[in-house]
């Protein structure tokens, strides 16, 4: 099956598209640098929520194409290519940690031997808990996601020039592995970086809770990047409102997802009325956090549940677009409120702070620049996928 | 042989499903509205190729899965709340996060159940319980590896050799006429209906029964039986003392219950003031408290001549000098923690209560030794209502 045949025409972005990237990451990274300078306590804060946000479009496009394999979807086919772009950002997550890695006394209680004499349950988790071990854990965490990213996308690209049929295969096989690797891997950066904010405080399902954000958030990625493009023909003729019909009734399921995990971790906490755990929920109900939180109902789930519930507005373009920015901008929140109520236990006082903007200024403008470049070198559609073409013919 | 039938359609067969789409567009085309396309598996691309719109069974789902959500939401807040007010778990009354998960569930069960009702009432256009291509050899070959278009009688544009003509056309295998059944209401009293539902009467006790009598005891569905716990009223080795059940800790006191600080005093060591004021209500509860527990040994006027006749050491008179110098908080004294012969009644009247036969006493003790004023207040009452009240 050659290019011709499925009808893909190459066309270059335009190079407004570097700019706007270039111009994003420059000013967020030198107002950030300016952040760390001034209050790298703060900074940190602000630059954790938007480092999980990167790991959340990264580690979650990769499961996204590696779902596609495994399952043997061809309605995605066509797009996988974006997912595996916007996967690009793994490998710049082992650059990207360096900042946090020197920053974590600022961030976590549990690296200050005061805070942890103090409390018998932290003197327990101490050897999980320490400093050498999670540097380990979370670097090589990145690590096994840079292989399996660089082996699913070593293949697909190969394929492009080779149209080999078995490399399908291949993939499909190291899909099925990276699975439940990433299920694991998402619950130990998400018990890492967010959980142990609050050292003392637990939920076995908090790694999912993550995961369910994840995975939401790369499908609005997907589908707002997928729409830009189609909507000026850099894709496909043939990719149209039925594929965008498909990718909103994911988001739809995700977004029920998501509330169904949020909902099991607060009523078992609401239930039980433990002191120990509903301290988390304590801090997350105090003061402005409270308007926060019933807003994280609402822009995480309500919303977005019935405004996706009507077919008509799945199948528009337009509509969809303006979703998946909600969705970007509400997962966006719900990290931030995962992290941000958690400093009263580091002995900080929070107040709102222009960093928390410049930091996901400097992530846009990094995947733009991601995107662009790796566009540049490769087709954005996979054509050399034997299910491209089934892909492109998908009815409903 | 079929003159008397009524022709319900012209179904034809179709070999793959690329002919069939290619057919349900045709069909469309030729501007037929009632027709229909049966696949033994869902074609992709049919919806637009036989130009349905948008299906609208979606709001039958939305109305009865939005309908049982409040529903169910508001009968447990209301079961919960307000007809049997009950804690469960030190939550409040209405604990409306407890109700989300039913909720959720039975909005799925309304909504699937609605889905699947309103798509047969559509269908088989209840209640009558079958389609005329039930009974069809079309419906036979369509289930296992045909696919077939149903062209309806009732179109307007049908023609029964024009349709045959346009079929045979388009490439049609077979083509068979479908002739309308007579239309029967459901016969429920079938015998084999009754039998069936007896069947499964059968079945379903005996599972019930094995299940619950047998299968829960047997391992390792027993398991739950043998925990390590102590039972009610048993014995425990894990207590000091033997006991399975623990006492209250000393001190505690039930919750919106107010202890007697003079417990077991013969007079109480501060004064006691009456929180009650003898109104005509208070009184009037006073009156029906006395007369309960009261008056069987100091007589319905408290004059200490009572139904007991002797048979048990006589309640003295409450007109004494000596009662009558009480004061409220003596006399409630007295009946909290008894007093001689007489034993509490504090377990028997409410605080409330007592008080408000307090006040009862009060009004027989002035009414056997009234004061001037009272007599002309009672004449003034005579004249005001023309009778004699008291003589």
């Amino acid at each position: 099956m050659s290019s011709t045949e499925i009808g893909y025409i190459r066309k270059e972005l335009p190079e407004k598209i570097k700019t706007i990237g270039l111009t994003l990451f420059v000013v967020g990274t030198a107002l950030g640098i300016i952040g760390f300078l001034i209050d790298p306590q703060r900074a940190s804060l602000s630059y954790l929520v938007t480092f999980m946000f990167l790991v959340s479009i990264g580690v979650g496009s990769l499961f996204l194409v590696a779902l596609e394999y495994a399952v043997g979807a061809d309605w995605s086919t066509p797009f996988r290519r974006i997912s595996e772009f916007l996967a690009a950002v793994i490998p710049f997550l082992i650059i990207l940690v360096i900042p946090l890695l020197f920053n974590l006394k600022y961030i976590f209680p549990w690296t200050h031997k005061s805070i942890v004499d103090s409390s018998v349950m932290l003197r327990g988790k101490t050897p999980y808990l320490n400093i050498p071990f999670f540097i380990i854990r979370s670097i090589g965490i990145f690590l096994i996601w840079w292989v399996f990213y660089y082996f699913i996308i070593r293949n697909s690209r190969k394929q492009d020039t080779t149209k080999d049929q078995y490399l399908t295969k291949k993939n499909i096989n190291i899909s099925s592995g990276f699975i439940p690797v990433f299920g694991i891997s998402i619950t130990a950066i998400a018990f890492d970086w967010m959980m142990s904010l609050e050292p003392n405080w637990f939920s076995t399902i908090f790694g999912v809770y993550y995961f369910s954000g994840t995975v939401w958030c790369a499908l609005a990625a997907l589908t707002l990047i997928v729409i830009l493009l189609n909507e000026h023909g850099y894709l496909h003729s043939k990719i149209k409102s039925e594929h965008y019909y498909t990718l909103g009734l994911l988001m739809f399921a995700f977004t029920v997802f998501w509330a169904y995990i949020a909902f099991s971790q607060y009523l078992l906490i609401w239930y039980a009325d433990l002191p120990d755990e509903t301290i988390w929920f304590m801090h997350r109900w105090v003061g402005g956090w409270k308007v926060v939180s019933l807003a994280i109902v609402f822009t995480h789930f309500i919303f977005p549940f019935f405004y996706l519930l009507s077919y008509n507005v799945k199948m528009q373009a337009k509509k969809l677009k303006f979703i998946a920015i909600w969705i970007l901008c509400a997962h966006f929140l719900d990290l931030y409120w995962l992290v941000m109520p958690g400093m009263s236990t580091n002995g900080y006082q929070y107040s709102f702070s222009w960093m928390d903007l410049v930091f996901p200024v400097a992530a846009v403008g990094l995947i733009i620049l991601i995107f662009k470049s790796l566009s540049h070198k490769y087709n954005l559609l996979p054509i050399g996928d034997p299910k491209l073409q089934r892909g492109l013919d998908f009815h409903l | 042989m079929n003159e008397n039938k009524v022709l319900h359609s012209v179904a034809a067969l179709f070999d793959t499903p690329d002919k069939i789409i290619n057919a349900a567009r045709k069909v469309k085309d030729a501007g037929y509205t009632m027709f229909d396309v049966n696949t033994s598996y869902p074609v992709h691309g049919m919806d637009k190729a036989m130009g349905l719109g948008q299906s609208k069974i979606g709001y039958v789902t939305l109305f009865f899965g939005f309908a049982g959500a409040v529903f169910i939401f508001l009968f447990m807040g209301w079961s919960m709340a307000i007809n049997y007010p009950y804690i469960v778990g030190g939550k409040p009354f209405f604990p409306y996060q407890a109700f989300i998960p039913i909720t959720f569930e039975v909005t799925v069960l309304c909504g699937s159940i609605a889905t699947v009702v309103g798509m047969l009432a559509v269908f088989f256009n209840l209640p009558f319980l079958s389609h005329p291509i039930h009974d069809s050899n079309y419906i036979k070959e369509v289930s296992v590896d045909k696919f077939g278009v149903v062209i309806e009688a009732e179109d307007p544009l049908f023609d029964k050799n024009k349709v045959v003509e346009f079929l045979k056309n388009l490439g049609a295998g077979k083509i068979e006429f479908i002739y309308e059944p007579e239309k029967q209401a459901i016969k429920i009293l079938q015998p084999k209906f009754i039998v069936f539902l007896a069947v499964v009467a059968a079945l379903t006790s005996f599972s019930t029964y094995f299940t619950l009598n047998k299968l829960m005891y047997i391992v390792p569905f027993n398991w739950m039986d043998n925990q390590k716990k102590s039972n009610p009223q048993s014995e425990t080795n894990f207590f000091y003392d033997g006991y399975a059940m623990r006492t209250p800790v000393e001190g505690t006191v039930a919750r919106g219950f107010m202890p007697y600080p003079f417990h077991e005093q013969a007079l109480p060591s501060e004064p006691l003031a009456n929180p009650t004021l003898p109104t005509k209500q208070i009184l009037k509860i006073g009156q029906e408290k006395f007369l309960t527990f009261c008056s069987p040994c100091h007589g319905n006027y408290a004059e200490g001549v009572s139904r007991l006749m002797g048979q048990f050491p006589p309640g003295p008179t409450l007109h004494s000098a000596k009662i009558i110098g009480y004061s409220d908080g003596m006399i409630y004294n007295i009946i909290t923690n008894g007093q001689n012969a007489m034993p509490s009644y504090a377990y028997q009247i409410p605080r409330e209560q007592r008080w408000a036969i307090i006040d009862y006493i009060r009004v027989l003790q002035r009414a056997q030794n009234p004061k001037p004023s009272d007599f002309q207040a009672i004449k003034e009452l005579n004249k005001e209502s023309g009778k004699n009240v008291v003589n």
